[in-house]
C-alpha cells in the first residue's frame, strides 16, 4: 500500500495537473464593448461614469458611507477586479491597508500598479497638507504623500475627470470624440453648479469650523471655510479627554459653532463637545452614496452645502 | 515520480516565460505608426503635452509663491492676486492660519513618485511576550522578545512583486517568508515561488503578529508543526474557479520541498510534499460573510521516505463588520478541524507498521467592543500526532487594547488540560501578555 502511494505520481504532481486544468477555463470574454472599470471609491466611480457614459461599466470597491481607510479586502471584490480593464485609485496611501493585496490577488495583469489599466487619480489633483520636514507617526496615521481627501474640491473633480477622459480615449481611441464631448458637458454642468455652490456658501466665507478627521482641507479651502481644530487629537487616534477639553476651550475662544463629522465616526464625543460649546454637529458626507439621495458627484456637494448652510444658519 | 516533477517545473517555467513575452499593454496595443512622419508627429505632440504640463506646474508654483508673500502686500493687491478665488478674499485677510495644520504646499500629483524613489517598503514588527503561571508540559520563558519581523516588499518589474519577511528571534534568524509573485500569468493564474506559509487552513497562513491570540492553538502545535507550521520552499499556484452565482471559489496547488517543522521531512530529493486548498467565500449581507475552506497536505515524515503524513483540514469563518461602524465594532467566529494520519512504527510492538489517526480542532470568537478594545475566547482540543491516545484540551480568554493602529497590548488567560499519558493529565494555568509595535511601512490588514 505504502509503496503504491509513494510511487503514485498522481498526487505528487497535483500542481502541474491543476495548471493544465486552469488553462482549460480561460477568463470568459465579453460580448459588448464596454470598458469595465473598478474604482477604489464611489466618487471616482461617479466621475468615471460622467465621462464614460454608456461606454463603460463602473463599480466601486468601497461604499460611500464607509471609512475609505478601513475596507475589508473581501474575495468578492477579487472576481470583479479580475475582470476589470481599468482600476482607478485615490492614491496617496489612502487605500494602503486593503487595496494592494486585492490588486495582487486579482491576478489581472491589466490593473497591476504601473500597468496601463492602473490610474492613480491623485496624479491629476491639487494636493494639500504635503508634510515638510520629518514625518513620524507621533503625528498619528499621517499620509506622507499629502492629504488624500482631495476629491472634495470640485476643481479637483474636474481635473480628475480630464485624466479619466484621456485614459478612456487612450483605451478606446474610436470613442475619443464621445468621451471629449461627455467631458465638455460635465465641465459645463460643474461650472454652473459651482456658481450656485459658491453663491450659497459666500455668506459663510471665513467661518471657523472643527472637523472630526482631516477629511476636509480641500473642501474648506475651496468654499472658504477655516478649519481650526479636529476632534481626533491626531489623524487615526481616537479622541482623548485631554484633547477634548482643549478643543472645547479653543472653540469657545474662537467662537466655533459647527463640528463637521464623517458618517463613519462615533457621534458621542462630537455631541458632548457640542453641548459644552453650543455648537451643532453636522454629519457631512465625504463621498457619493453616503446617503441614498447622493447619487452622483454633483449631489454630493448639493447635500453637504445644504447641510452646512442649515448648520450655520441655526447657530447664528 | 521524477518525470512528473520535471514536467511540472517545465510547465511552470513555460507559463512564466509566456507572461513575460506578452505585451505589457494587453488592453489596447497601439498600432505601429504607418510611416515615420506619423511617428514624428506623435513624438512632437507628446513633447508639447509634456511642456504644457510643465508650464502649468511652474504657473502654480509662481502662484503659490505669490500667495505665501501676499499677507505682507497691501489689501487691494491681495484681492487681485487671489482673483481666481474671489470668495477667499475674506479668509486671506483673517489673522494667522491655524498653527496645527501641516504646511499648505500644493502640487498636482507627482509627489508619490519622488517621495518613495525605488526603495522597497520596509517595516519591522516587534512582538514581546511574557508568561506567568504554571505549565509543566510545555513551559515557555517568562519574558522574551519573541520575534522582530522585518518585512521588505516591492514591485520587481511589470510582471512580478516580491515579499520577504525575516523573523529575528532573540538569538537566531529565520526566513519566515520570501517569495516572488507573478501577477501577469495567462489564464488567471497566480504563481508564487519561494518560501512561504502554505495555504493549509487559516491559522497556518497567518503571521504571529496578525493572530487574534498570543499563542497558537493546541491543534497547530500538536498536528500542524507549531508556530512555524507548514512553511516551506516551493511553488504556490492558485486560481479562481468557476463558481455558482454569489460564490467565490479559489483553488490552490502547492509543491514544496518537503521540510516543514516537525510535520514533514524530506530524506531524499523526491520526498516533496504537496498542499491543496479550496476556498469558498460568500457575502451573506454587506456586513456579514462566510468563508469556508478545505485543505489537504501530504509529505514524508521524520521516520524516512517510506513514512507519510497526510493532513486534512476544514475551516469555517463567519465575519460581521458593519460598514458604517467598521472601526468600532466587528465580530469573527472561526473554527478549524484537522485530521492527521501519520505513518510510524508501533511503540508497543517492534517493527509493526501502523498509522496514527489523530484529530484536533479549535473554535475562536472575537468581538470588537469599541475602537480600542477587543475581547475574545478560544476553545482547544487536540490529539497528539505521534500518539493518538493522548488528547489535550484547553480554553483561553483574550483581551486586546489598541493605543493606535500601530501598537497593540494583549492579555490572555490560558487553561490547559494536557495529557502526559493516556490516563494522566497535567493542568496548566497561565497568564500571557504581549506588546506589539509596528514601525515603517503601513502593511495591509489581514482578512
Amino acid at each position: 500500500m505504502l509503496r503504491i502511494l509513494t510511487k503514485n505520481p498522481f498526487i505528487a504532481s497535483a500542481s502541474s495537473l491543476a495548471l493544465v486544468f486552469a488553462l482549460l477555463f480561460p477568463v470568459a470574454g465579453r460580448a459588448d464593448n464596454k470598458i469595465r472599470i473598478m474604482t477604489a471609491t464611489t466618487d471616482l466611480a461617479s466621475l468615471a461614469q460622467e465621462i464614460g457614459g454608456d461606454k463603460v461599466e463602473v463599480e466601486s470597491v468601497a461604499r460611500g458611507y464607509q471609512d475609505p481607510h478601513f475596507v475589508d479586502p473581501k474575495p468578492s471584490f477579487l472576481l470583479k477586479l479580475s475582470k476589470a480593464e481599468l482600476l482607478i485609485v485615490v492614491g496617496l496611501e489612502l487605500e494602503i491597508g486593503w487595496l494592494p493585496p486585492l490588486i495582487t490577488q486579482s491576478s489581472n495583469p491589466r490593473i497591476q500598479v504601473g500597468a496601463p489599466g492602473y490610474l492613480d487619480a491623485s496624479r491629476f489633483a491639487r494636493i494639500l497638507e504635503l508634510p515638510t520636514g520629518q514625518v513620524t507617526r507621533a503625528e498619528g496615521d499621517v499620509h506622507p504623500l499629502g492629504n488624500p481627501h482631495y476629491w472634495l474640491d470640485p476643481d479637483n473633480g474636474l481635473r480628475i475627470a480630464k485624466g479619466i477622459q484621456n485614459k478612456l480615449s487612450e483605451m478606446r481611441s474610436n470613442d475619443a470624440a464621445y468621451f471629449a464631448q461627455r467631458y465638455d458637458a460635465f465641465e459645463q454642468r460643474l461650472k454652473q453648479s459651482e456658481q450656485q455652490w459658491q453663491a450659497q456658501m459666500k455668506p459663510y466665507a471665513g467661518r471657523k469650523v472643527v472637523t472630526y478627521h482631516r477629511s476636509w482641507p480641500n473642501f474648506a479651502e475651496h468654499f472658504g471655510l477655516n478649519v481650526v481644530g479636529y476632534v481626533e487629537p491626531r489623524p487615526g487616534i481616537p479622541p482623548s479627554p485631554q484633547h477634548t477639553v482643549e478643543l472645547i476651550g479653543q472653540m469657545k475662544r474662537d467662537n466655533v459653532k459647527v463640528i463637521m463629522v464623517e458618517p463613519y465616526f462615533d457621534l458621542k464625543t462630537p455631541n458632548s463637545i457640542a453641548r459644552e460649546t453650543g455648537a451643532v454637529v453636522v454629519v457631512l458626507m465625504p463621498s457619493v452614496g453616503g446617503e441614498k439621495e447622493i447619487t452622483d458627484y454633483f449631489k454630493l456637494f448639493d447635500y453637504d452645502i445644504a447641510k452646512l448652510k442649515k448648520a450655520f444658519d441655526e447657530t447664528h | 515520480m521524477k518525470q512528473f516533477a520535471v514536467l511540472s517545473a517545465l510547465l511552470l517555467f513555460c507559463s512564466v516565460a509566456h507572461a513575460q513575452d506578452a505585451p505589457s499593454a494587453p488592453v489596447k496595443p497601439e498600432a505601429p505608426p504607418v510611416n515615420t512622419e506619423d511617428a514624428r508627429m506623435k513624438a512632437l505632440e507628446q513633447q508639447v503635452r509634456t511642456l504644457a504640463g510643465e508650464v502649468a506646474l511652474l504657473r502654480d508654483e509662481l502662484k503659490e509663491l505669490r500667495e505665501t508673500k501676499s499677507p505682507a502686500q497691501p489689501a487691494d493687491q491681495q484681492v487681485l492676486l487671489a482673483s481666481s478665488h474671489p470668495e477667499l478674499g475674506g479668509l486671506l485677510s483673517s489673522p494667522a492660519p491655524a498653527p496645527a495644520q501641516a504646511t499648505q504646499t500644493q502640487t498636482f500629483g507627482g509627489a508619490s513618485g519622488n517621495a518613495k524613489l525605488l526603495n522597497p517598503d520596509i517595516s519591522l514588527i516587534g512582538d514581546f511576550i511574557g508568561t506567568a503561571g504554571h505549565n509543566t508540559v510545555a513551559p515557555s520563558r517568562s519574558l522574551e522578545m519573541h520575534e522582530s519581523e522585518l518585512g521588505v516588499q516591492a514591485i520587481i518589474d511589470p510582471y512580478a512583486r516580491a515579499d520577504a519577511f525575516i523573523s529575528f528571534g532573540e538569538t537566531g534568524v529565520n526566513v519566515e517568508e520570501a517569495y516572488v509573485t507573478f501577477t501577469s500569468l495567462p489564464g488567471g493564474l497566480l504563481l508564487k515561488v519561494g518560501k512561504k506559509r502554505a495555504d493549509f487552513g487559516k491559522v497556518n497562513t497567518i503571521h504571529n503578529h496578525a493572530l487574534p491570540f498570543i499563542d497558537r492553538p493546541l491543534v497547530t502545535n500538536n498536528l500542524v508543526g507549531g508556530e512555524d507550521g507548514i512553511d516551506d520552499a516551493g511553488f504556490f499556484l492558485s486560481r479562481f474557479l468557476p463558481a455558482p452565482k454569489d460564490w467565490f471559489l479559489e483553488g490552490s496547488a502547492e509543491l514544496l520541498r518537503g521540510d516543514s517543522a516537525d510535520v514533514f521531512q524530506a530524506s531524499r530529493r523526491q520526498d516533496v510534499s504537496v498542499v491543496g486548498h479550496l476556498r469558498a467565500y460568500r457575502d451573506l449581507t454587506e456586513s456579514t460573510n462566510l468563508d469556508l475552506g478545505l485543505s489537504y497536505a501530504r509529505g514524508h515524515n521524520d521516520l524516512g521516505s517510506n513514512f507519510l503524513t497526510n493532513l486534512y483540514s476544514a475551516d469555517a469563518t463567519l465575519r460581521w463588520r458593519p460598514l458604517r461602524r467598521a472601526i468600532y465594532n466587528s465580530f469573527l467566529f472561526r473554527t478549524e478541524l484537522v485530521w492527521s494520519a501519520r505513518d510510524q512504527l508501533s511503540a508497543a510492538v517492534p517493527n509493526l507498521f501502523q498509522t496514527q489517526h489523530a484529530f484536533g480542532m479549535y473554535s475562536s470568537a472575537e468581538y470588537r467592543v469599541n475602537r480600542r478594545w477587543t475581547v475574545g475566547g478560544r476553545f482547544d482540543r487536540s490529539g497528539h500526532a505521534r500518539d493518538a491516545r493522548l488528547t489535550d484540551s484547553g480554553f483561553s480568554g483574550i483581551l486586546t487594547y489598541w493605543p493606535s493602529e500601530f501598537s497593540q497590548i494583549r492579555g490572555q488567560y490560558r487553561f490547559g488540560h494536557l495529557a502526559t499519558s493516556p490516563t494522566e493529565f497535567s493542568n496548566a494555568n497561565e497568564l500571557l501578555f504581549q506588546f506589539l509595535f509596528v514601525m515603517g511601512a503601513h502593511g495591509a490588514h489581514p482578512f
